[in-house]
């Protein structure tokens, strides 16, 4: 008989909005999910400085609550989240163990399989039981899709975001039981995190819509000049009067390193594909990118895809988005920005 | 700067992106059609560490850089054409098998059975460098299971910049949510760091760095040694290529004024 521990971390400082994050709520409804299909125990343990508050939002749904509680779990570092982990999962003697791919538990959560004898896969998508479980996720960037099983337990899966509902409940006075959590020495002091100005603050999880800029804004236009400053107005401006997630092709944010016009709020973490991230978002719009497969792939988890583009024969126009104008970029934002402000006036 | 270090970079080899893949279940699991010539290059993330580690090496008098790579000799031969022309490094070539079905914690035991081994190698000085997550398996728990097998307790993933200081600690800035960087500091070696990018472009190509490592380098892999991938009980119930593909409207007549309305009910739509 297996028995489910949904691990959490407590939100960080800066995010105040509330005591867990979404992604350790989507995590706790596939673990809820998980138990109840295979008549399992469930288990929710959370990490954190303080995790009261984390725990009466989980009070509901009736599992058993454990706590790796104090001041050297306030922040994310190997040494304490892993010996945090690995006291909770002891003490719920778990056969599977689920997590959110969250930065914070992908850092640690193999060193913690390891430790306990067991297994870990990965930015899993879905789950399934239906006699034995099996598990979905992606191979080679997103391009290959596999469904696996493993007999080895306990076995570790952390969950992308975006894959199952966040769990809600009423929130009540929690009766958590603490696990001791026996610390080795640290060497690591986390001083803090390094936060764009709050104008290049491009990177919106949260958005509705992934705007993509490619190498295109910062090439020659018609008029045989570059326009990358008139290009970044123009991008900054969508930016804000949309809300959206600014993603961008390799070739344009390589483009600082080989002394060419750059985008300066862009940085390779706004990359999207092969070798960037890939976000999940409900649209996207595509400007001056061509839609190569390495850039692409990054657009998996993306809804519904619209592109910009000069190029009739680009590759978004092969059956990767739903939508290709064939235009100038410049002048349909521009176009673009002015019906939006017009529209929010 | 007074720290000397003894890097190891773990970095596979990837089909090269632009190849288009297709997966097919063999005697021995899955694979690719084609796999063994398929055109290969080193894995983005972690050629990024192998860079970062030869700067790093360049500042630090003393320092040592080691690239161990597990994959089929044949292929690591021909990656490593290209790869020894960018940066030094003392190749140390793990025969086995390609691609990203393997089992990552297989992969990790024998990766860190040949580190645990290498001669020279100063495990108090040790810095284990790879690629926060790989272009084929991408589960970014490689690393950390190496260092977890050499004891490694301090580890750092999605790191873009590591600044030394003269203490010897180091700062770290690992990637976290929503476009930001955490930053720790860490008293000194031994780390694991797995790199995102970096902020290093790619080395230009240098024929006489390319001479130097090549000299050690086919020695290295005539006599590496050869392993085989336990599966862990990990079983593959299906592999596939996604099925979708989108009706696309390529839209080739409407005018600036037209697109720009369209766009604007769009985004504006639930």
């Amino acid at each position: 008989m297996d028995s489910i521990l949904v691990l959490t971390h407590t939100a960080s400082h800066d995010d105040n909005s509330s005591a867990i994050t979404n992604d350790a709520l989507e995590a706790v409804t596939a673990g809820r999910r998980l138990a109840e299909q295979l008549g399992a125990s469930l288990t929710i343990g959370i990490v954190g400085d303080d995790t009261a508050a984390a725990a009466s939002m989980l009070v509901s749904i009736g599992a058993r609550l454990l706590s790796a509680a104090g001041q050297a779990f306030a922040q994310p570092r190997y040494a304490s989240d892993a010996a945090a982990c690995e006291a909770l999962c002891r003490a719920a003697s778990a056969t599977v163990v689920l997590a959110a791919q969250s930065s914070r538990f992908a850092r640690v959560m193999a060193g913690v399989a390891h430790r306990l004898g067991g297994v870990i896969d990965t930015h899993v998508t879905a789950i399934a039981a239906s006699g034995s479980i099996e598990v979905s996720r992606w191979f080679y960037r997103q391009r290959v899709e596999a469904v696996v099983n493993r007999d080895a337990r306990p076995w570790f899966l952390l969950l992308d975001s975006g894959t199952h509902p966040a769990f809600a409940g009423q929130s009540c006075v929690a009766n958590v039981e603490q696990v001791a959590v026996e610390l080795p020495g640290m060497r690591t002091t986390v001083t803090g995190l390094r936060t764009p100005p709050n104008d290049a603050q491009t990177i919106r999880p949260d958005a509705k819509m992934l705007f993509v800029a490619g190498a295109g804004w910062t090439k020659k236009q018609p008029d045989g000049q570059v326009h990358s400053v008139e290009a970044g107005k123009l991008i900054l401006n969508f930016l804000s009067t949309t809300g959206a997630s600014l993603g961008s092709s390799k070739s344009l944010v390589d483009q600082g390193g080989d002394g060419q016009p750059v985008l300066p709020f862009l940085s390779h973490m706004n990359q999207v594909g092969q070798t960037g991230a890939t976000p999940r978002h409900a649209k996207g719009l595509s400007t001056c990118c061509h839609g190569e497969e390495p850039h692409v792939v990054g657009w998996r988890f993306i809804g519904e895809r619209r592109a910009i583009s000069l190029d009739p024969n680009c590759g978004w126009t092969r059956g990767k988005a739903d939508v290709v104008y064939v235009a100038d970029a410049f002048k349909v934002i521009e176009k673009v920005n002015a019906l939006l402000e017009e529209k929010h006036s | 700067m007074q720290m000397a270090f003894h890097i190891v970079v773990c970095a596979g080899i990837v089909p090269d992106p632009l190849q288009t893949l297709e997966p097919l279940i063999g005697a021995n699991g899955p694979g690719l059609r084609n796999e063994m010539v398929l055109p290969a290059v080193l894995d983005p993330w972690a050629a990024s560490a192998l860079y970062e580690a030869a700067a790093l090496c360049a500042k630090c008098a003393g320092s040592k850089v080691w690239l161990v790579s597990l994959g089929p000799k044949s292929k690591l031969q021909q990656v490593m054409m290209t790869v020894a022309q960018k940066v030094s490094f003392e190749l140390v070539p793990v025969d086995g098998p390609i691609g990203g079905f393997a089992d990552a914690h297989a992969t990790a035991a024998a990766l860190a059975q040949t580190i645990a081994s290498l001669p020279g190698l100063d495990r108090q000085r040790l810095l284990l460098f790879g690629g926060w997550e790989s272009a084929s398996r991408g589960a970014g728990v490689t690393l950390q299971l190496v260092g977890e097998r050499l004891g490694i307790t301090d580890q750092f993933q999605g790191v873009d910049e590591i600044d030394v200081r003269e203490d010897g600690f180091f700062e770290v800035l690992e990637r976290v949510e929503g476009g930001k960087h955490q930053v720790s500091v860490c008293a000194g070696p031994p780390a694991v760091l797995g790199w995102a990018t970096g902020s290093l472009p790619e080395p230009r190509n240098s024929p006489q760095i390319g001479m130097a490592n090549m000299r050690a380098m086919m020695p290295a892999l005539q006599k590496a040694a050869s392993v085989k991938l336990d599966a862990n009980g990990l079983r593959y119930v299906s592999v596939a290529l996604p099925t979708q593909q989108r009706a696309t409207r390529v839209m080739k007549e409407m005018t600036t004024d037209e697109i720009a309305r369209e766009l604007v009910a769009w985004i504006g739509a639930e």
